[in-house]
Order: C-alpha cells, then sequence, then structure tokens
C-alpha cells in the first residue's frame, strides 16, 4: 500500500472497511441463527478484529523517525478525530461508564460532563500551540520551551508515572474480556491482550497506531450503540432513544420508591454492589462540590495527558489541529451522551415488574432460571439470595458487578448473543486502542526525551527508532506484570491518572504558551512541587487519612494543581525573566503561520 | 518587522480575548450548571429534569458548539492579521 495514495484514498478505505465489518456481523448472525455456539461466535469476533489491527500495523510499517514519532504529519482532522476518540476512550469508558452511572447515578455524571469539558481545554489552550511549536512529544515542548535537560526529565517523570497508571487499567481490561470472551484464564489473557497492542504499534509506531485507532473507533462505536437502539426499539422509547428517554427516567424514580431503592443488604458478597443511590438526586453542598471538583479534575487531566496531546502532534496544520479536537469531541460525545441513556433503559429493563425482563419483584425461583443471571453468578460477577425467604427478589437481594452492565445488557434485554460478541469486540477495541496510544506516550518520551535528547544526542536514526521499539516491548510486558496482578480497579487507577498529569504538567504546558514570564526554575518547581503535592496527598488518604474537604482519592488533583501554579508563579518571578531568544520563541508559537519552531527532522 | 510586531500584538490580544470568552462560557457549563443541579430539576426539558439533562447531554453538546463556534472566531482573527493558513 502506497502511502501518499492511502491518505488520498481514506474515505473509501474505511467506507469499505466498515461495510465489511457491518458484513461480518450479519455472517455471525447468520452462523448464530445455525446454530454456531455463542462460545464460538464471541472468539470469532475477538480474533477477526484483532487479526485486522494486526494487519493494518504491519502495512504500517515504518524506518522513518518523523512517521514513527507523529505518522508523517499528514493525518486529516476528521480522522485524526475518530483516532483520537478511540485513543481516548478507554476500556473504562466502553466497560465501567455506564455501570457507573447505574449504580453511583448523579455524581457519577461528573466523569461524563469532566471527560468532555475537557476538550474545550485542550482545544483553547493546548492544541494549536503545541501543533506549532512541531514536537514530538510532551516534554519536548516542555524541554526546548523552558530549556535544560531538568526541566524536560521533570516532564517525562510525571508522563511516565500518569501513563504507566493508566496503561495497567487498559491491559488489565484488555485481559478480562480476552479471558471472558477466548475462555481463557486472566494471566494469560492479559499476555495475549499484550501481545495485540504490540502488533498494532510496534513496526509503525505512531503511523501504525492511527490507523488502527480509527479502524478500533468504528468497531467500538458500533458496538457501543447497536444494543442501546435495539432495546429502544424493544421498549417503545424510539429508533435514537437519546432525546425520548425522559420518560424513563421518571418512571425509575417512581420504582425506586415502590421497590424502596436505598435500603441496605442484609448479606454482603465480595465486589458486588446493590442499587442504593437514586437514579437522579443531584443533592445540594458537599454533593454538588464533589461533582464538580471531580469533574474540574477530569478536565484538567484531560488537557495534560501526553497521549492524548500527541495526536494533534500528528495533523498537516495548525488549523487542522483546531478542526481535529472539534472532530474529536464530537466522536467523543457519541459515547458519553449514549452511556447514560443505556444506564437508564438497562436499570428501567430490570426493575419494571411491566416489562417481561424485570426482575425485582418477581418470584426468586423464575429469577434464578434467567441464563444470564446463571451465566455472569458462576464467574461470581453476579448473586442473587432471597435474603427475607419471602420467595420473591427484592432490590436488597440483587447483587451485581458494576462494571458488567455493558457487558451482560445485550443478555438482560433479551438480545441474539451475536450482540454481545459485538459489544465483546467493541470492549477490546477501547482498551486496546487507548493501550496502544498510553504506551506509544511512554515508549517515545523514554527514546526521544531521555535516550535520544539527553544520554546520547549523537545517535543516528536507526538506532534511536530500535531503542523505541525495545522500549516499547519493555514497558508493556512491566504493564502486564503489573495487571496481572489486579491491584487496583479499573476506575480508580484512570482517575488517579488524570490526577498525576493534571497536578504535574497543566500550568507548565499551559503557562509556556499564555505567559511569557514563565522561567525554567518556575516550571521545575510546579512540575516537582505540584506532582510531590499530589503524590503526597494521595498517599495520605490512600492509607486511611480523613479527606479535607470532602477532597478523597479520585480528586487529589484538587490540591496538586494550586501548588503547582503558585510555585509556578513565584519562583519564576524570583528569577530572571526569560531571554529574548526565548521569548521570541512564544511569539513564534502563537501564530499559525511560519515555520515550526522545531525543524522536521529532530 | 515593528509591522509585523504589531500584527503579531493585535492578533494575541484578540485571541486572548476570544480565549477568555470562551473559558467563561466553559465554566459555566462544567460548573455553575451542575452545581444548581438540584433547583434546575424542578424545570423539565424535553421531558427531562434540566439538571439532569444538563449533565447527561446539554453541556456536552454546548462543549462541542463551543469548539466549532471558538475555531470559526479564530480562523477570522487569523486571516484579519494575516497569519491565516491556505488550505
Amino acid at each position: 500500500m502506497i502511502e501518499g495514495k492511502f491518505v488520498d484514498n481514506l474515505p473509501k478505505v474505511y467506507g469499505l472497511y466498515t461495510g465489511g465489518f457491518i458484513a461480518f456481523i450479519l455472517l455471525m448472525a447468520i452462523l448464530e441463527q445455525m446454530g454456531v455456539s455463542a462460545e464460538t461466535i464471541g472468539i470469532l469476533f475477538v480474533l477477526f478484529t484483532i487479526f485486522i489491527y494486526a494487519a493494518i500495523g504491519w502495512l504500517s510499517r515504518t524506518m522513518q523517525v518523523s512517521a514513527y514519532y507523529v505518522a508523517g504529519r499528514e493525518v486529516p482532522a476528521l480522522f485524526n478525530g475518530m483516532a483520537t476518540g478511540a485513543d481516548w476512550m478507554s476500556g473504562a469508558s466502553f466497560v465501567a461508564l455506564a455501570g457507573g452511572v447505574y449504580f453511583g447515578g448523579h455524581g457519577y455524571l461528573a466523569f461524563v460532563v469532566g471527560w468532555t469539558g475537557g476538550y474545550v481545554l485542550v482545544a483553547s489552550l493546548m492544541a494549536p500551540y503545541l501543533r506549532k511549536f512541531g514536537c514530538y512529544t510532551v516534554p519536548d515542548f516542555i524541554g526546548t520551551r523552558y530549556g535544560g535537560n531538568l526541566a524536560r526529565f521533570c516532564a517525562v517523570i510525571v508522563l511516565v508515572v500518569a501513563s504507566f497508571t493508566y496503561v495497567t487499567a487498559q491491559i488489565n481490561a484488555t485481559g478480562t474480556i480476552a479471558s471472558r470472551a477466548l475462555e481463557i484464564p486472566f494471566e494469560v489473557g492479559v499476555w495475549f491482550g499484550l501481545l495485540g497492542i504490540l502488533l498494532c504499534s510496534m513496526l509503525g509506531g505512531m503511523r501504525a497506531v492511527t490507523w488502527t485507532q480509527v479502524a478500533q473507533y468504528i468497531v467500538l462505536i458500533i458496538a457501543y450503540l447497536t444494543p442501546v437502539i435495539w432495546m429502544s426499539n424493544k421498549q417503545g422509547f424510539g429508533l435514537i432513544p437519546h432525546f425520548s428517554y425522559g420518560d424513563a427516567v421518571a418512571r425509575i424514580a417512581e420504582l425506586e420508591t415502590v421497590h424502596g431503592v436505598g435500603t441496605a443488604a442484609t448479606e454482603s458478597f465480595p465486589r458486588l454492589k446493590i442499587l442504593t443511590t437514586l437514579h437522579n438526586d443531584p443533592g445540594t453542598g458537599m454533593a454538588a462540590w464533589k461533582f464538580v471538583t471531580l469533574a474540574f479534575c477530569m478536565m484538567t487531566g484531560t488537557a495534560s495527558l501526553p497521549h492524548i496531546l500527541m495526536r494533534y502532534f500528528t495533523t498537516p496544520t495548525v488549523n487542522a489541529a483546531r478542526k481535529s479536537v472539534a472532530w474529536s469531541l464530537f466522536f467523543i460525545f457519541l459515547l458519553y451522551f449514549t452511556a447514560p441513556a443505556l444506564a437508564t433503559l438497562t436499570k428501567l429493563q430490570v426493575l419494571d415488574p411491566n416489562l417481561a425482563t424485570g426482575i425485582i419483584g418477581k418470584a426468586f425461583a423464575d429469577v434464578q432460571a434467567l441464563d444470564w443471571v446463571q451465566k455472569w453468578s458462576s464467574v461470581g460477577f453476579l448473586a442473587i439470595s432471597d435474603s427475607n425467604g419471602d420467595g420473591l427478589l427484592q432490590i436488597n437481594e440483587f447483587f451485581m458487578r458494576p462494571d458488567i452492565v455493558v457487558l451482560a445488557t445485550p443478555e438482560i434485554a433479551g438480545l441474539p448473543y451475536v450482540i454481545s460478541g459485538l459489544v465483546a469486540a467493541g470492549g477490546m477495541a477501547a482498551a486496546m486502542s487507548t493501550a496502544d496510544g498510553l504506551l506509544l506516550a511512554i515508549a517515545n518520551a523514554l527514546s526521544h526525551d531521555l535516550y535520544y535528547k539527553i544520554i546520547d544526542p549523537k545517535a543516528d536514526s536507526r538506532v534511536r527508532l530500535i531503542v523505541a521499539r525495545v522500549l516499547l516491548i519493555v514497558i508493556g510486558a512491566a504493564g502486564a506484570g503489573v495487571a496481572s496482578l489486579k491491584l487496583t480497579g479499573i476506575l480508580g487507577a484512570v482517575a488517579w491518572a488524570f490526577c498525576f498529569a493534571a497536578s504535574g504538567l497543566f500550568f507548565p504546558l499551559v503557562l509556556g504558551v499564555w505567559w511569557k514570564r514563565a522561567t525554567r526554575q518556575g516550571a521545575i518547581a510546579g512540575m516537582a512541587g505540584g506532582f510531590l503535592a499530589g503524590t503526597f496527598y494521595l498517599y495520605y488518604v490512600y492509607t486511611g487519612g480523613t479527606p479535607i474537604l470532602g477532597i478523597d482519592h479520585l480528586r487529589f488533583g484538587i490540591v496538586g494543581m494550586p501548588v503547582s501554579l503558585i510555585l509556578m508563579i513565584v519562583v519564576s518571578l524570583m528569577t530572571p525573566e526569560p531571554d529574548a531568544e526565548t521569548q521570541d520563541m512564544i511569539d513564534r508559537t502563537r501564530i499559525p503561520t511560519g515555520k515550526p519552531i522545531l525543524s522536521e527532522e529532530h | 518587522m515593528s509591522q509585523d510586531n504589531a500584527a503579531r500584538e493585535g492578533h494575541w490580544a484578540k485571541t486572548r480575548t476570544l480565549t477568555f470568552g470562551v473559558l467563561i462560557v466553559w465554566f459555566i457549563f462544567s460548573f455553575v450548571v451542575h452545581w444548581f443541579a438540584q433547583s434546575l430539576n424542578e424545570m423539565s426539558f424535553l421531558g427531562f429534569p434540566l439538571g439532569y439533562y444538563m449533565a447527561v447531554q446539554g453541556s456536552l453538546a454546548v462543549f462541542v458548539l463551543l469548539i466549532v463556534f471558538s475555531n470559526w472566531r479564530q480562523d477570522a482573527i487569523d486571516h484579519e492579521f494575516g497569519f491565516g493558513e491556505d488550505e
């Protein structure tokens, strides 16, 4: 496949690809009708999609530095938007978000608001300027703008800690899905997932990751929307439920009173929860404070996470980078405004006794006999127990792991198994694409900023690209090793990554463009101080300290960020202002035209 | 060069004003609206309680439109000062 031709033919290539994927779904549906087992269909879905991604990865292999680091800066805005969407929407967004809304109610919607609003910051404060700068990595910007290896090194540390925290959660998610779909042990699933991830990124770096991420976005969005739209039609909420499920919200509120949502359970099962939070009860005071602080951390984290920012280094122009942020948010919006609809409709399926699928208030023996209840109970993800012995299933007798809501929805709603296979493939695509972006961000920072810029500036491009690939494997293996220990839940680890990035990188990045007076010493103080303050606070609350003002381990960025800002301003003002050359560099960064600050091959 | 400097300064002044405006709107729909979610729920929009609606769709849609709007204005500013990229 010739590169020039490929970029010119993107709509055609991905149009054909989408058509092919839909044909594959139909083929699976036919196989299901012919009596092929559910397990086989699940395996075919996961293996087929991974095979396609690996093929794209192979076709995009390269030995050019700029293709490896920034996909040759020729990715059109719309396709970069799709790739960013896949890069962004992780296993947590795909698998855990709707489940979180299902169990967490309004408070959990802070993630939905935070993970979209952050793009406003990316668009207005970061992306166009970083693109104009012409850097390969985020520490590349810090190192050049502030000068000196120490500033670059601090940025590398923050990047590695934030991204590594995040990537273990993603490898964990690929392992969970692979082990469920392929029926292999979780520990094996983790390494299998890693193999798929490396196949996509190793040979072609950013170029390969870009084109597989576009393919993965298409799979994940089809997989997310299909069951919701299907379910909505079955329940009579119309073809597109998003604008009409208000009635479902009202009906759930009625049913919550009927079923007594909020009644504590009298038994407990490890890692399983009953529904106690009302679907729509925002509260005031502390509840509102928790909502806005979480949203704030997620937004600033979005604008500081290097695997997202580096996607905007791949567009041909500054203008395309801006447009690309708009496309990214649009593609992300499609999933995020569907997640609460999914949570609402699934909840209604379970709660409403008038629906055939309703289980709360039904005879205990009947519920126990349901296929999906048996299947998920057998693996310990769900449990029912007739605690009060009345022969009926109460709301506080139905235990479930929050993160199976999306995966189990097709079965709860009685959709054919082909949809479950599709959802598994979608979850896999979401987790793999994010893991790819993160691994690449870490490996690139280490190979470009640490190895090439700090350790061996004379290394030739061949050696640099070999180092980059070896690092990719080493970091991937380390991530899989940590993931197989199952230290943290998916969601906790993701929120931490955002808070680490926001504490250490947000202000040094923003002020690097927006405040000429910011100095090297100020930036170093801001990165180190913010990052350490956040980390110490995390350690404090995580080891049992009482959260101050309700700032718990999910939102420790609220502590790190002000420390970072204050240190950066105070230290900058105490040190001499940046020289004329640096000031001129900032001036040139602020306008879209003219040569980039860093040359094409650097 | 001095003419170029004047253009740069004018360009940056307008860019800054635009960004400031964008951030105000962002702030309102990110935080203010959700702070008052409980009261907004008394009102209804498209059959949804308004506070709930803003968290599941309203703010999200505003963010998308805000970026589109800001790109459009920024383009105009770039062209006004001769920094437009011709694509």
